[in-house]
């Protein structure tokens, strides 16, 4: 083993080889994953049931008249996913429910059914996580209301005692309540040992809002053909 | 050759075939003085910054309230500066000390133009400062690994192609017969990482691949960081300085090179054990496990390769700063690497996945492995450097129980907590029902989190202890030189 062009040439396959098998043969795979349906029907309007999607080789149309899943994000929930990217919830978090029986996951209720490949295609940044410092979040917009979000977001400790979550009090403003206009329509309730005291309140930054938009986002209420929700 | 023989003269690294070996030696080490201090003065500042970092992270997640209103330093950003500080700031700079200098070694090949590799170095810790800056403003992307913004990216490419091109040089104009089994390693992780780098630049950042293929190729980069980069450099530097110190030839060559195609086919796949269990092709999945388990031949094969060099040695390494840490190092790759493997089965990963047993096993190959390594480097490579001895042996030993030991305490509360952790995260009742409430498995998981801030502590007086011993040798004026003897840990008969 002298001749660089030798080594050369086996660093350079060995490498290609895992990114042919692992990146490029998974990017043909699933390059012609698109929104669907729960339902699908063939040429012929026939419904097609199972794992199938293909129909002789083309991709069958969505039933008029329904709503093709997964949906892509709009607007405030759009701008919320950036600021869930800057604070680095990734790195607690994780946005995918594991099959049952592999895990707990549909137990601890973060989904009733496992999240497959075509539930991403529409993210332009895909964010699965690989800790759960704090619980899986693929469904957390079902599973609690846009108060519980923001006060939880204000300080964890206000919704679940003992939880680990930083505070992300620098998203929310104190504000002392306007004598003119009232109490704002955005304050936020707070049990009263959170409360900032008689005459102010607590208003979410435009980011909090964005935030609380995106998590409220956060749903797989949806089935799709290749994977419908466990009973 | 070329049109323009002048150029390619100036690039041409070997010095005089008749002159001395040893004279030859010096001048590979006059060529490389000024870069390697440059980087390693950087790569200690780094470390230092790195485990601040990492020091606030811990406290954090025990207690969130800590530094809470800041947002700058919240727990997701000062988490990611800990990382990229230690990969890319500490990693990667002392690499780029070390790894040109070995293999000008073993190439007898001077490192020509110096000024280039300084302007590298230069430039690689003015990226590493933006991109880290950038992390804790906000402007973080969203992939393991690959946190910098976008906007350093054109820095560190320049810089990967200003240090390998040396590596590459240097081999090319090698002067030696024989090409030693550090020489391929080297050799190869200075092609891999660029192309690694490149590629998920361009499939992740600047022209984001569709869906989940973005996970497979951030876990195909990321692990291969480690894999294909960290990993080959340190085995690298212990292949060479085992035998070296030792004074004894490595056990096999056949085994070296068993080792090395093994590496680098297997450890390629293994990265996508990061999605067991994720919305990702079956079969991916399932080639990630089986190449995992595969790495146990490469781990194996080197193991033996360097354990049985040190055998019978033990009483002369352990009076030797270099031996000590390398061979910490070269034990936890056979003991990472196996445990790696083991967490690739799906029963085991079903526990270990998404707990803190992760979080420890990463500090175990980055620190307990390759970290370890690099310090064993650094102590070797310095007196060559300045013709100077160690100042302070204390120093060199608070050094090293420090680091040893905290590194163990981490590895061990981390995943034996973890471990717990995943169990309970999973345990469920006769009918169906959690044992444990979200809430009381973070709660079971805060004491194991309490060690691993103490062994951060320890880590942190550890590097405190070698950074004193680092710049106080370098910047000591000359006339502080009186020491001969090399600086020793323990008294032995060969002293001399």
């Amino acid at each position: 083993m002298k001749s660089l062009p030798l080594i050369f040439l086996g660093v350079f396959f060995t490498l290609a080889f895992s990114w042919t098998g692992i990146v490029l043969t998974s990017h043909l795979q699933m390059r012609d994953l698109t929104p669907a349906t729960a339902e699908l029907v063939n040429a012929d309007d026939e419904p097609i049931t199972g794992r199938q999607f293909m129909v002789d080789g083309v991709n069958v149309k969505n039933t008029d008249g329904m709503t093709a899943y997964p949906l892509p994000l709009v607007g405030e929930a759009q701008r919320g996913k950036l600021v869930y990217q800057e604070m680095g919830c990734l790195y607690c978090h994780s946005q995918q429910v594991r099959r049952a029986g592999f895990g707990a996951d549909f137990e601890r209720g973060w989904g009733n059914r496992q999240s497959v490949a075509r539930d991403y295609i529409e993210q332009d940044r895909v964010m699965l996580g690989t800790m759960r410092t704090g619980p899986d979040l693929t469904n957390v917009g079902l599973r609690y209301s846009e108060l519980w979000q923001y006060q939880h977001l204000y300080n964890p400790q206000i919704t679940s005692p003992g939880s680990t979550m930083p505070p992300y009090g620098f998203l929310f403003e104190v504000r002392e309540v306007s004598e003119m206009r009232g109490p704002s329509p955005d304050a936020i309730e707070l049990p009263d040992a959170y409360h900032p005291g008689e005459g102010y309140e607590l208003v979410p930054t435009q980011r909090a809002k964005d935030l609380v938009a995106y998590l409220m986002n956060l749903q797989q209420d949806y089935e799709l053909p290749e994977m419908k929700f466990t009973e | 050759m070329s049109s323009n023989p002048s150029f390619i003269d100036s690039l041409k690294p070997t010095g005089d075939p008749d002159v001395d070996l040893r004279v030859r030696l010096g001048e590979v080490d006059a060529s490389m003085r000024v870069p390697a201090m440059l980087f390693l003065v950087s790569a200690v500042m780094w470390l230092l910054a790195g485990t601040a970092f990492a020091m606030i992270a811990a406290i954090k997640a025990t207690n969130p309230d800590f530094l809470g209103a800041t947002e700058w330093l919240t727990f997701g950003r000062v988490r990611t500066a800990h990382l990229n500080a230690m990969i890319f700031g500490w990693g990667n700079n002392v690499i780029f000390a070390v790894a040109p200098w070995i293999m000008g070694r073993l190439c007898r090949a001077r490192i020509r133009h110096t000024n280039i590799l300084l302007a590298a170095g230069v430039f690689w810790n003015i990226a590493v400062t933006i991109g880290i800056i950038g992390i804790l403003k906000g402007d973080m992307i969203g992939v393991e690994w690959l946190e910098m913004p976008a906007y350093v990216t054109p820095l560190v490419v320049l810089t990967y192609a200003l240090v390998g091109v040396w590596v590459i040089i240097a081999f090319r104009w090698r002067q030696s017969d024989h090409v030693y089994v550090s020489q391929w390693y080297l050799l190869a992780a200075f092609f891999w990482l660029p192309w690694l780098y490149t590629v998920a630049q361009v499939m992740l950042i600047f022209e984001p691949a569709n869906g989940v293929v973005q996970s497979l190729t951030n876990w195909w980069f990321a692990h291969n960081v480690l894999g294909l980069w960290l990993t080959p450099i340190a085995l690298a530097v212990a292949y060479y300085l085992i035998p070296k110190v030792l004074g004894r030839p490595i056990h096999s060559y056949y085994l070296s090179v068993v080792g090395f195609w093994a590496l680098a086919l297997f450890y390629n796949w293994a990265g996508v054990h990061h999605l067991i269990g994720g919305p990702v092709p079956a079969w991916v999945i399932s080639a990630g496990t089986v190449a995992s388990v595969m790495m146990v031949i490469p781990v194996i094969v080197t193991g033996i390769n360097h354990h049985l060099t040190v055998v019978g040695l033990h009483k002369e390494g352990w009076a030797s700063p270099t031996i000590r840490f390398v061979v910490f190092g070269a034990i936890n790759y056979t003991v990472v690497s196996l445990i790696g493997s083991t967490m690739a089965l799906r029963h085991v990963n079903e526990v270990t996945h998404f707990t803190h047993f992760t979080v420890g096993h990463a500090h175990h190959g980055v620190y307990a492995f390759f970290t370890m390594i690099m310090f064993g480097a650094v102590y070797y490579m310095m007196p060559r450097l300045l013709f100077r001895e160690w100042p302070n042996a204390f120093l060199i030993k608070v050094h090293w129980w420090m680091c040893g030991l905290g590194i163990l305490l981490m590895v061990f509360a981390l995943q034996i907590g973890g471990w717990f952790q995943g169990l309970q995260m999973n345990a469920l009742t006769e009918d169906g029902t959690p044992v444990y409430t979200f809430l009381q498995t973070v709660e079971n998981t805060k004491p194991w989190l309490w060690a691993r801030s103490l062994s951060g502590l320890m880590l942190l007086i550890g590097h405190i202890a070698f950074a004193i011993n680092v710049y106080w040798m370098i910047f000591s004026p000359r006339t502080q030189d009186k020491v001969t003897q090399p600086t020793l840990l323990t008294e032995t008969t060969e002293q001399a």
